[in-house]
């Protein structure tokens, strides 16, 4: 059994810098890490392929960073493909789309495993390309997720509860977050991660041209960035046995109670 | 006049009120067609057309398969016939796959997460980023349709009065793989009271209430109130509530007349799903806890104190 993760390096959303009003992208002069909403799809892959099956990382980058890729690696995965080039700077989720599929199909695997939402640019169109590229079936928004004789079972998220949905293999799943616990690496995983094969890639190697991803291939542009209006604030107060009162006068004048 | 596609989510002869919301910006826009994956077309065309849609097309029933692929197939078929200007789609479960799928068959971008649509030179989406903080302007440059993905509770669900939609089948192209994922049971999580999302009053709670079991607060506070309980993810992820309670960024948008926040710190994904409340209420220990930049009432106090004094304040 063979599993492909699909995991983004972001920088630290703690932090997330800011527009570049000249290319209206996001800055992404800092380190770049882990997504953590990629950590849930590591963890689920580590324990679905058990000791006998493998986990080979698919990550897209402009710049080579490979940060992200270890702390996966520590994890436990057991190899990576990195696709850098500098003309993806740019790409749209479609073209990410793209370079990933052809990154994937090198791999030939069982599973694709993605989040349902990255969280510098949450799309959350990217896994579905993926699979309509693949020509895979998928199921998005996984909370749970089993592996059965060449089938997938998934409870799959929905509005007002959850559906269970089968599907043969191979097949794409996106993952929720929280879905699983994500391990810490140890100390023996940090350094064995140091030695597993990261095989890097360029749009050469893929074979897909560089005028149809990065700012070339997006087909749409940013016609302003501009301040959102902003809410005011109202009255803060200093809660002195008497808060709930204030609160009960705003519910009654707001005709609530 | 434009012509503008939406995608009609419905369960069981129940349409979405994300879809209606698309059908009053759509019919804003141009001439509007409806496109559904489902068995219930003719029991929907009246209330679509009331909204605003001449014409809906539908796959018919898709025997358990997941809506994405099949009707990605069948509208980019059509679309290609028919060359609608721009194709509009709900930030839903089932909006994202079709619209992703699409995406890939028509060679086509989407624009995602926007807030608004503006008619100016060309479709512009209007999305808002860190946190809400800033607005980014997008549109297309290239030749193909428009695919655009929308927040919920951007435009109001209102009926124009149309009559109803007439009904065309569309021809599904065969799938292959892509079709063979199948639903085979289907769980609905029920629950008291309105839901989350369409709440006139909603009361969320947040790892400032110290411990899972305080969350009754919460819930005894959102019953008392006719509303409905929320949750920041600090606590979703906690496992102290269900993910269906999140507000935020990666949970719903909540739109109410009064949304009140305690122990909630207001981080910036959490207040872009709740700043459209009409107004705010916050109760936080700490001063500077960024909810009370954006809360019409603040006050500064502990959640153990000021939300069981609330409760008994009004009774049952
Ligand atoms: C604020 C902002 C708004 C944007 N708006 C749009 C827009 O409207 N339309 C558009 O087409 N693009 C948009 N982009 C660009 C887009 O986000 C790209 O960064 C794109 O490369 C990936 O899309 P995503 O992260 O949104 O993918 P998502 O679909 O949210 O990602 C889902 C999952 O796909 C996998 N994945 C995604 N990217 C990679 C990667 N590089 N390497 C490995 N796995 C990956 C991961 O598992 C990820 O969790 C926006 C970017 C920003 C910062
Ligand atoms: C990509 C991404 C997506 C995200 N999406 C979401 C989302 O959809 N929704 C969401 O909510 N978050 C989201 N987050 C997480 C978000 O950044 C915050 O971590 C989260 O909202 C914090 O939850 P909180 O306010 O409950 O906890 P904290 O930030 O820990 O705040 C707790 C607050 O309680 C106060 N407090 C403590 N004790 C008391 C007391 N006794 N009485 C009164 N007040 C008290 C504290 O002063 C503090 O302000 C996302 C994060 C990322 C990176």
């Amino acid at each position: 059994m063979k599993v492909a993760v699909c995991v983004k390096q972001i920088p630290d959303p703690a932090d997330p810098g800011a527009m570049n009003p000249e290319t209206k992208t996001l800055k992404r002069d800092v380190k770049l890490i882990l997504d953590e909403s990629d950590s849930y799809g590591v963890e689920m892959a580590l324990q679905l392929v058990g000791e006998d099956g493998e986990v080979v990382l698919i990550s897209m980058v402009p710049n080579n960073e490979r940060n992200g890729l270890n702390n996966a690696l520590a994890m436990g995965a057991d190899s990576a493909i990195l696709v850098s080039d500098d003309a993806l700077a740019g790409s749209d989720a479609l073209s990410t789309a793209k370079v990933l599929a052809a990154a994937i199909q090198r791999t030939e695997p069982d599973l694709v495993l993605a989040a349902t939402e990255s969280s510098d640019g949450y799309t959350g169109t990217v896994p579905e390309q993926v699979a309509e590229l693949l020509g895979l079936p998928s199921v998005t928004f996984a909370k749970e997720v089993t592996i059965d004789s060449g089938n997938v079972a998934v409870k799959r998220q929905t509005e007002d509860g959850y559906d269970e949905v089968d599907c043969p293999l191979p097949a794409l799943v996106s993952v929720t977050a929280g879905v699983v616990e994500p391990r810490y690496p140890s100390f023996k995983g940090i350094m064995a991660a140091k030695s597993k094969p990261v095989e890097e890639l360029t749009l050469a190697d893929l074979g897909i041209e560089t005028s149809t991803v990065g700012w070339a291939g997006g087909r749409q542009e940013i016609v302003s960035i501009e301040p959102a209006p902003e809410r005011e604030a109202g009255e803060i107060i200093e809660d002195e046995g008497d808060g709930h009162e204030r609160i009960v006068a705003f519910l009654q004048e707001m005709k609530v109670i | 006049m434009a012509n503008i596609w939406v995608h009609a989510e419905t369960s069981g002869g129940v349409v979405s009120t994300i879809t209606l919301e698309l059908l009053a910006k759509a019919r804003d826009l141009g001439e509007v067609t409806a496109f559904h994956a489902g068995a219930d077309a003719e029991q929907v065309a009246a209330e679509l057309g009331a909204h605003g849609a001449t014409r809906i097309l539908t796959t018919g029933d898709l025997d358990n398969g997941l809506p994405g692929p099949a009707l990605a197939s069948a509208v980019a078929a059509k679309a290609s016939e028919e060359s609608p200007d721009a194709i509009l789609f709900g930030t839903t479960y089932g909006g994202r796959d079709v619209a992703g799928r699409l995406s890939v068959k028509m060679d086509a971008p989407v624009i995602t997460n926007i807030v608004d649509l503006l008619d100016t030179d060309g479709l512009t989406g209007v999305e808002p980023v860190f946190g809400g903080t800033t607005n980014v302007k997008t549109r297309f440059t290239g030749e193909m349709p428009g695919i655009f993905l929308v927040r919920p509770k951007s435009f109001n669900a209102e009926a124009a009065g149309g009559d109803a939609a007439t009904v065309e089948i569309m021809a599904v192209p065969d799938l292959g793989a892509t079709g063979l994922a199948k639903v085979t049971n289907r769980f609905v999580e029920e629950s008291d009271g309105p839901k989350l999302d369409e709440a006139g009053i909603v009361v969320s709670g947040g790892r400032g209430l110290g411990e899972a079991d305080n969350f009754q607060m919460i819930e005894d506070l959102a019953g008392k109130l006719g509303g409905a309980a929320g949750a920041s993810r600090a606590i979703v992820d906690a496992g102290w509530v269900p993910y269906s309670y999140q507000v935020g960024q990666t949970g719903k948008v909540v739109k109410p007349d009064v949304y009140i926040a305690a122990g909630i710190s207001g981080a910036t994904q959490h207040m872009v799903g709740m700043k459209g409340s009409k107004t705010i209420i916050a109760i936080n220990k700490d001063p500077e806890a960024p909810i009370f930049s954006i809360a019409d009432l603040g006050i500064v106090g502990d959640v153990h104190k000021v939300l069981p004094a609330l409760l008994e304040a009004i009774g049952d």
